[in-house]
């Protein structure tokens, strides 16, 4: 078997589990984020009483931190209700971060344990060895009530990364290179494991951002076995015992691919399709792409070593007149740690808007929201059309290293001329 | 859950996104009226106006894929939608609009061969769309097992009322 099915069978009481059968299996903790208050209305709707177990449930409250207008706030207000009357031992409020971020960090996610959340992006814990999916508010509803939800035991997809990568190719590109090779719907339902040598020597924040993008091509969960780094990582945090499960050896995938990460240079999804992914050199060939705003944050590219290596870029210069750069911590943890380097002072200096650590306007929420026209180069996961504000407006994805060199520049720029 | 759905076909395109379903300036709103008046509007601002009660989305590959966000499929049910045709549907989506009781079917090779504005037969029975204009019929991906269930409950709150008692 392999871990992701291991894992499954274990928390469904079961001894073997295979792809396709459907299992009815615990959640080890859940969370709901602030667009979600119609899973408090779903879980009355349905006779829910009491959570079931305070505990192993969160809110996180990451889309609108702070609220930007009253109907978040009131939103805020009834989430906050709930879990004072469910007695909820964690609660995350707007001076928190981004959920997957925070949820790390507090130590809730662990290897071989199940993370549900009220969002996309949860296939993010994939990179602790964790199974993490998304779902909507009704499905959260029923595994507050049960502490359970039914899974169809997913087909898994290997894809492996092999090699060093050369200077300048961040783990964004890796995975951007992945997405334009599998496609947006490459692997529906489907799980992914990333394995080979690259993932085996990848830091914690490198995984998550490869992990968290998994989604962008329809898969259901992500994976990657826990390497000593990880294992540092939960062990310092961890808020209860846990298991690792490895895959059997001769496992079989579904389907394999391999990727020669030494051979790789920048890369960037264009608008409006993140699998529309393209070499940066080829994109700016004989010509000059403008922009208006640089981005970095998010779940994906809001971590320290995001805004590490924009202060490397951007320390002791300044952006053009007339463009912005936005910088959202992915979490207060990551604020204090820039804050406390210096990162954060540099990049003010050179011109940058530091916002509140959250989602901010990677989903069109607040916070740098794009007007008709405009063009922004960002370290999200999404460039769907009127993804972070005008329908018209083009969103280049890219890495924190290429948002720090193209905003630096006003037009995107290969950032290896500045490492 | 009705097992013969017949109306107008709304056509989209491949990857329709829940941000272009539900765009994320409105994701705070919780009244379901209001979350359907702006159903679709990242794809066209016209359609909530335009859409009738009944009329049936039909869309390319991968619809509903992105954000994992539930209003998409109220706003879908609360525009009026009566079903969702497409090529394919992506995961989390699929689970909410059948969580919600909204029928989704896969029929491939529709989507390419109708005009908007063509009246459809869905036949959920027998896994079968009939477009009236023409007369052709296309088969469809019959749904897994746990989906059909809780579809033909009307959704899972029907099935969780039941299972706590509610009843």
């Amino acid at each position: 078997m392999h871990a992701i099915e291991k894992i499954l069978a274990r928390h469904s009481g079961r001894d073997k589990v295979s792809s396709g059968e459907i299992v009815t299996a615990k959640v080890d903790f859940a969370e709901i984020n602030d667009l979600y208050l119609q899973t408090i209305y779903s879980f009355y709707e349905m006779g829910g009483e009491r959570v079931w177990d305070p505990e192993r449930c969160a809110f996180v409250f990451d889309h609108y931190a702070p609220a930007p207008d009253i109907k978040s706030s009131s939103n805020h207000g009834e989430m906050r209700e709930f879990a004072k009357k469910n007695g909820l031992k964690y609660h995350f409020d707007t001076n928190s971060g981004v959920c997957h971020q925070v949820m790390a960090e507090a130590g809730v996610i662990l290897p071989g344990s199940i993370v549900v959340a009220t969002d996309s992006h949860t296939t993010t814990h994939g990179a602790f060895g964790a199974m993490g999916t998304g779902v909507g508010a009704t499905d959260m509803a029923t595994i507050l009530m049960t502490g359970e939800l039914w899974f169809r035991v997913p087909e898994i997809i290997e894809v492996r990364l092999e090699g060093e990568p050369p200077a300048g190719v961040f783990p964004k590109d890796v995975v951007l290179e992945v997405l334009g090779r599998l496609k947006a719907d490459g692997a529906v339902y489907k799980a992914i494991d990333f394995t080979g040598s690259y993932v085996e020597n990848l830091n914690v924040a490198g995984r998550m951002v490869i992990c968290n993008m998994a989604v962008e091509m329809g898969a259901k969960t992500a994976y990657m076995q826990p390497n000593q780094d990880v294992l540092d990582y939960v062990s310092a945090r961890a808020q209860w015992p846990f298991t690792v499960e490895n895959t059997d050896p001769g496992y079989v995938y579904e389907e394999s691919y391999t990727f020669d990460v030494s051979t790789l240079s920048p890369r960037l999804s264009c608008p409006h399709s993140v699998d529309n992914v393209l070499p940066l050199e080829q994109v700016i060939a004989g010509k000059e792409i403008r922009l208006n705003q640089g981005y970095i944050g998010s779940c994906t590219g809001g971590r320290e070593e995001d805004i590490a290596i924009a202060a490397q870029i951007l320390r002791g210069k300044h952006i053009p007149k007339y463009t912005r750069l936005i910088i959202v911590p992915a979490s207060s943890e990551v604020m204090l740690s820039c804050m406390e380097k210096g990162y954060i002072q540099d990049l003010m200096l050179a011109g940058a808007t530091i916002t509140t650590p959250g989602c901010g306007a990677c989903l069109g929420a607040h916070e740098g929201i794009l007007a008709p026209g405009e063009v922004c180069i960002s370290s999200t996961n999404r460039n769907f059309p009127g993804r972070m504000g005008a329908r018209d407006a083009e969103i280049y994805l890219a890495s924190p290293a290429t948002v720090a060199a193209s905003i630096l520049n006003g037009v995107i720029t290969d950032p290896r001329k500045y490492l | 859950m009705e097992k013969h759905i017949r109306g107008r076909a709304v056509l989209v395109g491949d990857n329709i996104d829940t941000d272009q379903i539900y765009p994320g300036r409105y994701l705070a709103l919780t009244d379901p009226k209001e979350i359907g008046s702006h159903c679709l509007e990242g794809v066209d601002e016209a359609i909530p106006a335009s859409f009738r009660k009944g009329d049936i989305v039909v869309a390319g590959r991968n619809f509903g894929c992105g954000s994992s966000r539930e209003h998409a499929a109220i706003a879908l049910i609360n525009m009026g939608a009566s079903a969702v045709v497409a090529e394919s549907f992506a995961r989390i989506f699929f689970r909410n609009a059948i969580n919600l009781g909204l029928p989704l079917v896969t029929c491939k090779g529709l989507r390419s061969e109708i005009a908007a504005g063509n009246t459809l037969e869905i036949d959920l029975e027998r896994g079968v769309v009939r477009v009236e204009e023409t007369g052709k019929e296309y088969p469809c991906d019959k749904l897994g097992e746990q989906a059909m269930m809780i579809l033909e409950a009307g959704g899972i709150k029907p099935l969780m009322r039941k299972r706590f008692g509610k009843e």
